[in-house]
């Protein structure tokens, strides 16, 4: 106890920082519920053929609600932050917190992955005639088990696209989307990386452009992605609608894309403040939480382009 | 302690903001047990209609549809309402005093967790009332009865479900970061108590399929609304596929109901006993193996889709598995008691309830596991009485020893035991005449899930309803209790009962708002 210090204890132990009472859960609970109904009656009016947006008012409210309260409990944890709140230990539960979400993550993903592994390895077998279970040929008989499928068993439900979003060999590799998706995306994991180096090293400067340039990418993944799934609707007649294929298809890279879209806004949160001149190298958790998230949705990304592509 | 931080040791704010704003890891453990108490009392209520229904042959109260919602809702409303946030309750209260910490290791989000439950249910039960009834597919939602055919109302059904996945999900980083990060120094995993380590092992399997569900619903969601055919054949989909995600989700599910009751009861045992566990390492153990056999096991609940032989035979004897770790913990329990100087008090009695009545439950299960039996039982009552044997006399009683168990610490009062016993005598005969019946019911051959009934069913269906009635009412009795104890009655002592250990007995009764502010000595 050389220097006495107002947040040591006599026996040298840091008080774990307790906030006070809180209105941020309360409030984002109701944000959350207010979207989730708009929403839900959204999505119920479509269907119906209700032709009212006022639902669709209701779900953009209840983001708004939450989006803002999000902002301010980031924005006071920030705040904490600079008055020196947080503990050493209370840091590490930031730490153990980001590692058990993203490993929450991986297992959302883990439900599609084996949803297309689990028709592709064996439903769509079956219903080709293929495996102990064949049986189930005798309902579409001229249904083929290739995969990609492009022939639905039921065409007349579920019409058929006119091709897939497979590798169309080395051909044809220059304008394949995916290819450069991949490039894009692997590479702003190495330029988030530099930026982190940048940062340990007080090379503020550095530390900007390699963050900013790991979002850009960020971005241009999205567009292209946008540009896929364009030419996919347009020229392919690859839609949701075409069977099992668009399905897992769709859901596989949609939320794929989804969670690039929130990765680069956290790093890109992340950019703004380091123009404000935010972290330190050797206290940054908020731009390492999200560089870790960037590098998730990286290896995601490899496995949906092994898995959902070149496969 | 006067170094400036009295912020921080102050009591409770004043009125209703105490409990909405709170961060307090006691508060919100509070919040827990009274949302779940209620979420019981609303789950029990549609059980009973069920039972009103069944009372007799023949349709008499209710019209199938209204019938087929309170089973789906009843399942849900119990698995998900009741049931899991009571443990969380529990593990809110009692991790931080059991390892030592200042609270949990994310005080804020730990009330977002507790505060998206009471609008995730508000939006489930609303669907009852809504344009083609509530949820009526069963509380396992199966396609293509909850996508293709099912009530609008689905899509709300839906986002509770995300929602409560979401507060499941925050709740369990939020006590695994506690556990690992929070434990005084000198408090190792294996000196940690069993209910610290099996809820350890819950959050991990909570974080693990809590997101499997969120993906489940999500295609069911893509199915209904956006023209994919994840469920249907006729796109190259397959309605077995939904049954494969869900279970993945389901099976773990199953022990994530019952791990913490593993935990309560290897707390509450040795303290009756006045013996150390018999045994610590072996459960730590058996608890992680049967978490982890918990991911190998699920299609062992579609034996009848019509599976390749292989599938069979694996699903069969990896269930079978599971029954050795969970022997390893009932040997333990019992040895435990053996040449102990027992005393029974109603959270003994709870729990040696308990292990009588989940030992039942298990040996129905391995009944079950038995493909080619299971061909026989499935679908039937004996199915419906083996999953009630390991939820209610399992899960259920758990909680509620736990309850009477701490409930001196929490309120400084301590419960009155008669009518603590009187509870607990009422609820152990009204469950075995509600549920045992159901195993005869069911190896004769009577469907779940169905209002009416073949007259030779007719005398033990209405035994089981009396055994409803007479079980459901008598839980009125615990909320009595409850409330009385923390009215008043005789005032605890710190240690509360003699035999117990644990960091949470050194703390006086009622336990101080802000407990551990400084870590405790270990020894």
């Amino acid at each position: 106890m050389a220097t006495p210090d107002k947040h040591t204890t006599p026996g040298g132990y840091e008080p774990y920082y307790v906030p006070d009472q809180s209105k941020f859960p309360i409030l984002a609970s109701l944000g959350l519920s207010i979207m989730m109904i708009g929403l839900g009656n959204t999505l119920n009016d479509i269907k119906s053929q209700h032709g009212s947006t006022a639902s669709a008012w209701v779900a953009f409210a209840g983001f708004f609600i939450l989006g803002c309260v999000l902002f301010n409990w980031f924005a006071t944890q920030i705040r904490e932050n600079f008055q020196g709140l947080p503990s050493a230990q209370l840091k590490r539960s930031y730490v153990l917190g980001m590692y058990w979400f993203i490993f929450s993550e991986v297992m959302f993903f883990c439900a599609f992955f084996g949803a297309l592994f689990y028709v592709r390895n064996f439903s769509v077998q079956w219903l080709a005639g293929v495996g102990e279970k064949g049986i189930s040929h005798a309902q579409w008989q001229d249904f083929q088990g290739t995969w990609p499928v492009i022939n639905n068993p039921d065409p007349k439900t579920f019409a058929n696209p006119e091709q897939s979003m497979a590798w169309r060999g080395f051909g044809e590799a220059l304008s394949y989307l995916p290819l450069w998706n991949t490039i894009l995306l692997l590479s702003s994991s190495v330029t988030v990386h530099i930026a982190h180096v940048a940062l340990k090293n007080k090379n503020r400067k550095q530390l900007t452009i390699w963050l900013g340039l790991t979002v850009l990418l960020g971005i241009t993944f999205l567009v292209l992605q946008a540009r896929e799934y364009t030419e996919a609707y347009k020229e392919l007649g690859l839609t949701l609608h075409s069977g099992i294929y668009g399905s897992t298809f769709f859901l596989l890279t949609g939320f794929h894309g989804f969670h690039v879209t929130l990765g680069a806004f956290m790093l890109s949160v992340m950019w703004f403040r380091v123009l404000k001149g935010h972290f330190k190298p050797e206290d940054h958790f908020g731009f390492e939480a999200a560089s870790w998230y960037w590098h998730f949705v990286d290896v995601v990304w490899v496995g949906l382009f092994c898995f959902v592509y070149l496969l | 302690m006067a170094t400036g931080h009295d912020d921080h040791h102050h009591g409770p704010a004043k009125g209703l903001t105490r409990w909405l704003y709170t961060t307090n890891h006691k508060d919100i453990g509070t919040l827990y047990l009274w949302f779940s108490f209620a979420m019981f009392l609303l789950g029990g209520t549609f059980a009973l209609v069920i039972r009103a229904e069944l009372f007799q042959p023949g349709l008499q109260f209710v019209d199938p549809n209204l019938f087929n919602q309170m089973t789906t809702m009843h399942g849900l409303v119990m698995v998900f309402g009741a049931v899991m946030p009571a443990f969380v309750g529990l593990a809110n209260w009692m991790v931080p005093m059991m390892i030592g910490a200042p609270d949990m290791a994310l005080p804020r989000m730990n009330n977002w967790s507790f505060w998206i439950l009471p609008f995730a249910f508000a939006m489930m039960s609303s669907t009852l009332f809504m344009d083609g009834g509530g949820p009526n597919f069963g509380w396992t939602f199966y396609a293509p009865l909850s996508t293709t055919f099912a009530p609008k109302s689905v899509t709300f059904f839906i986002f509770a479900v995300h929602m409560m996945g979401a507060s499941s999900i925050m709740g369990s980083i939020n006590i695994i970061a506690t556990i690992q990060n929070l434990r005084a120094p000198g408090m190792t995993y294996m000196k940690m108590p069993l209910f610290v380590w099996t809820w350890l092992i819950t959050a991990y399997l909570l974080i693990a399929v809590m997101p499997v569900l969120a993906g489940v619903v999500t295609m069911m969601l893509f199915d209904i609304h956006f023209g994919t055919s994840f469920f249907s054949a006729a796109g190259g989909g397959d309605p077995v596929l939904f049954q494969h995600v869900f279970w993945f989700f389901g099976h773990p599910e199953v022990y994530i109901m019952i791990l913490p009751a593993f935990g309560v009861v290897s707390e509450i045992i040795p303290t009756f006993s006045r013996k150390r566990l018999f045994g610590y390492d072996s459960m730590v153990y058996a608890t992680s193996s049967i978490a982890f056999l918990s991911f190998i096991v699920w299609a062992h609940h579609m034996f009848t889709t019509g599976m390749p032989l292989a599938g069979e035979l694996f699903f069969m004897y990896s269930t079978m598995l599971i029954a050795v770790p969970t022997g390893v913990k009932v040997f333990n329990w019992i040895t435990t008691m053996f040449k102990g100087s027992l005393s029974f008090e109603t959270p003994m009695l709870f729990a040696i309830a308990f292990v009588v009545l989940f030992t039942c439950g298990g040996f129905t299960g391995l009944m079950l596991a038995i493909a080619p039996a299971d061909f026989q039982y499935q679908d039937t009552y004996f199915v419906v009485a083996h999953f009630h044997y390991v939820l209610v006399p399992g899960a259920v009683f758990s909680i509620m020893a736990a309850a009477y168990y701490w409930l001196p610490k929490w309120t400084g009062n301590m419960y009155d035991e008669n009518l603590g016993k009187l509870h607990f005598w009422l609820s152990f005969i009204g469950i075995n005449i509600l549920f045992f019946p159901q195993h005869f019911l069911g190896l004769a051959g009577m469907p779940r899930r169905v209002p009416d009934y073949a007259l030779q069913f007719a005398n033990f269906n209405m035994v089981s309803s009396i055994g409803a009635f007479f079980f459901g009412f008598s839980q009125l009795l615990l909320l009595f209790i409850v409330i009385k104890t923390i009215k008043g009655g005789k005032k605890a002592t710190a240690q509360v009962w003699e035999g117990a250990e644990g960091l949470e007995w050194t703390l006086p009764s009622p336990a101080p708002y802000h407990t551990f502010s400084t870590p405790p000595p270990i020894k």
